[in-house]
């Protein structure tokens, strides 16, 4: 057979996703096209909060406690200062805390993501590759997990973290504890698919040439496994991630969360809530608006990664 | 003669189930020397890739050998464990499988494919791995393949992805080809040339090769010796020519009976009575002594003699009994 020149032209990886299905269904989808607008956007925001908050909410020398409750867009009686979404009772710009607040909340919820992502993965992984005894003993102790509410998980971890780290280093700590808390109780769902991807990969031929050329276990799971099993995993964990989010609010807003000195958008719904009925719906409003609308469109986004990565539902 | 690159003495696979232990393969022996390509033919089930699941040591468990012996190149391997096995199977044993779809790493460039295998084996650099791939891969008739070692495998058609395998299976330079029903999901063009190709190769190396298959077209196309299982043992075994034309055991002259010829025209195609047993119920004496139309007791009660080259494992061998 004679070598046919086949006119194949390299092209460079940008343009292959340019042109790849996955960005071509972007395209098309309207819900998915806003919803990674509004992500951008506010990640983007939290990121560079420092250059884009009028006033940085954790230096006390620019506070004045004669701004407080000053309503949004109305200038304050005694300073004449006017603030985009009005101050809390100690004066503080809601519009910087809020951006503020997004950081940790995004911090916590892509650490906890990402350390229950790792987790869930080797644990799959390991039990779907080797099976027997290690499989059952990380499945069902998987299995034990779930039947806990998740947050009550989180909630348990987050108490014994604390009751075993020294007082002073608590307020420092919370914030890891946070993320090791959600991590925890969130790895199963990653370990199950994980292992169930496994099951199916590791009988296909691909895998059994790899173990006859000799591979290690490990290194047939990295190199050939992994890749094979990660599509599911993608998707999961932007699910995930808006979960995590959540779960981070909620327990900053039971008070187990992040320290009111490093505020997350849950703890400040949780000041700000006090203040809702003696009129100062601004404090709540805007940080519980900005949540939803990060956690709504984080999950529309894995939704639609969702229906895009399977040919099946498209 | 010379010593043969693989020989197996009298091997039996015994699975453990709950109705008793079933033996996929029961005292099973032959040899292959360098350069020559021994068919193994027979029904679904009757243990001829359990044999080569056993040589290259990727048995399921609890699937196990319970006895005999493997010897690949003057050493025994049935028993060794782990690491030494795993060494020495990936460099001395390759593999063709009978899916080209699943047994190419899908994620994977094909260059990146037969680089692993070599640099998991040969002393060579990364950058003679290299060059070395795209020679395998010209090697096979792949057209281009300096450019192609960069695509991925559903970049490729099923033959050309067949291809690829080969290469693949022999890129380390390993003695001996174990290929599982290599065309089975290949279409009948495509076939005839994999086959070719597959011999090509291994006479012009010296590699022997085991070619299981239930295709008695392949195996007259491509194989020096055959050897028929049954029900997990050896019904005969012998130079193809022999096997196909002066079948001695009833089974293998009902397999070939059967076997549809264009050149016969319109007749009906002989069918074998029955089925084969279940493993767990194969019958005393010889396993084939209810479907065969010249048993008699003493095939039902004396186990049948083992096979050697040249014979079949019959009381009462046919003799010329021509078949076409």
């Amino acid at each position: 057979m004679s070598d046919l020149p086949i006119p194949v032209k390299p092209k460079s990886r940008f343009r292959l996703a340019l042109e790849s299905d996955l960005f071509y269904t972007f395209r098309r989808s309207p819900v998915a096209m806003v919803s990674a607008a509004v992500v951008v956007v506010l990640v983007l925001s939290a990121i560079f909060a420092p250059l884009i908050a009028p006033t940085n909410p954790f230096n006390p020398a620019s506070l004045n406690l004669m701004n407080g409750f000053t309503p949004p867009m109305t200038p304050n009686a005694f300073t004449g200062d006017s603030f985009l979404m009005g101050t809390d009772d100690q004066g503080r710009d809601v519009f910087s805390t809020i951006l503020y607040g997004m950081r940790i909340s995004l911090f916590v919820g892509v650490a906890a993501v990402f350390f229950a992502m790792v987790l869930g993965i080797t644990l799959g992984l390991i039990s779907g590759y080797v099976g027997g005894w290690t499989e059952t003993i990380i499945m069902r102790t998987a299995d034990v997990q779930l039947t806990f509410p998740s947050i009550l998980v989180a909630m348990l971890i987050f108490g014994i973290a604390k009751g075993v780290t020294p007082v002073e280093y608590r307020d420092q700590m919370a914030i890891w504890v946070l993320i090791l808390a959600i991590g925890l109780s969130d790895w199963v769902q990653f370990a199950r698919v994980v292992r169930g991807a496994t099951l199916v990969e590791k009988n296909k031929e691909y895998v059994q040439a790899a173990r006859l050329i000799g591979r290690t276990p490990g290194a047939i799971m990295l190199r050939h496994i992994l890749p094979n099993v990660l599509s599911p995993v993608l998707v999961i964990a932007t699910i995930s991630l808006a979960l995590a989010i959540i779960a981070e609010a909620t327990l900053s807003f039971l008070g187990v969360g992040a320290p009111p000195t490093q505020p997350s958008l849950g703890t400040l719904i949780r000041i700000g809530q006090g203040f809702l009925f003696s009129g100062e719906w601004w404090i709540l409003l805007f940080p519980a608006i900005t949540l939803l609308a990060l956690a709504l469109s984080v999950n529309l986004l894995g939704d639609w990664l969702r229906d895009a990565l399977n040919p099946r539902l498209r | 003669m010379a010593d043969p690159v693989l020989s197996i003495r009298d091997l039996s696979v015994e699975i453990p189930t709950r109705h008793g232990i079933v033996r996929p393969v029961d005292g099973v022996s032959y040899d292959i020397q360098a350069g020559e390509i021994l068919g193994i033919v027979g029904e679904s089930g009757a243990g001829k890739s359990m044999a080569g699941n056993a040589v290259i040591g990727l048995l399921n468990p609890p699937a196990h050998i319970s006895k005999g012996e493997i010897w690949l190149n003057g050493q025994r391997i049935d028993h060794l464990k782990g690491d030494a096995m795993r060494r020495l199977r990936g460099k001395e044993i390759g593999m063709v499988f009978q899916d080209p779809l699943t047994s190419l790493n899908p994620l994977l460039r094909i260059g990146d494919q037969l680089t692993e295998t070599m640099l998991t084996h040969l002393p060579i650099s990364r950058a003679e791995a290299e060059k070395r791939a795209v020679a395998a891969l010209e090697e096979v008739g792949i057209p281009g393949a300096a450019e192609r070692v960069n695509s991925y495998p559903h970049e490729f058609s099923g033959g050309m992805r067949q291809r690829v395998v080969i290469a693949l299976a022999l890129c380390a330079e390993p003695s001996l080809v174990i290929a599982d029903e290599p065309t089975t999901a290949l279409d009948v063009s495509v076939q005839a040339q994999i086959i070719a190709l597959l011999r090509r190769l291994c006479r012009d190396r010296g590699t022997a090769v085991m070619l299981i298959t239930h295709d008695m077209g392949v195996i007259a196309e491509a194989t020096d010796r055959v050897a028929v299982m049954y029900a997990g043992r050896l019904a005969e075994l012998g130079p193809v020519r022999d096997v196909l034309t002066h079948p001695q055991h009833p089974y293998t002259h009902g397999l070939m009976a059967s076997t549809p010829l264009a050149s016969q025209g319109k007749r009906r195609l002989h069918q074998i009575p029955g089925a084969m047993p279940r493993l767990d119920a194969v019958p005393d004496g010889c396993a084939f002594n209810p479907r065969c139309p010249h048993a008699t007791d003493k095939c039902r009660q004396a186990p049948v003699p083992r096979v050697s080259n040249g014979q079949a494992a019959c009381w009462y061998p046919l003799v010329d009994e021509k078949v076409i």
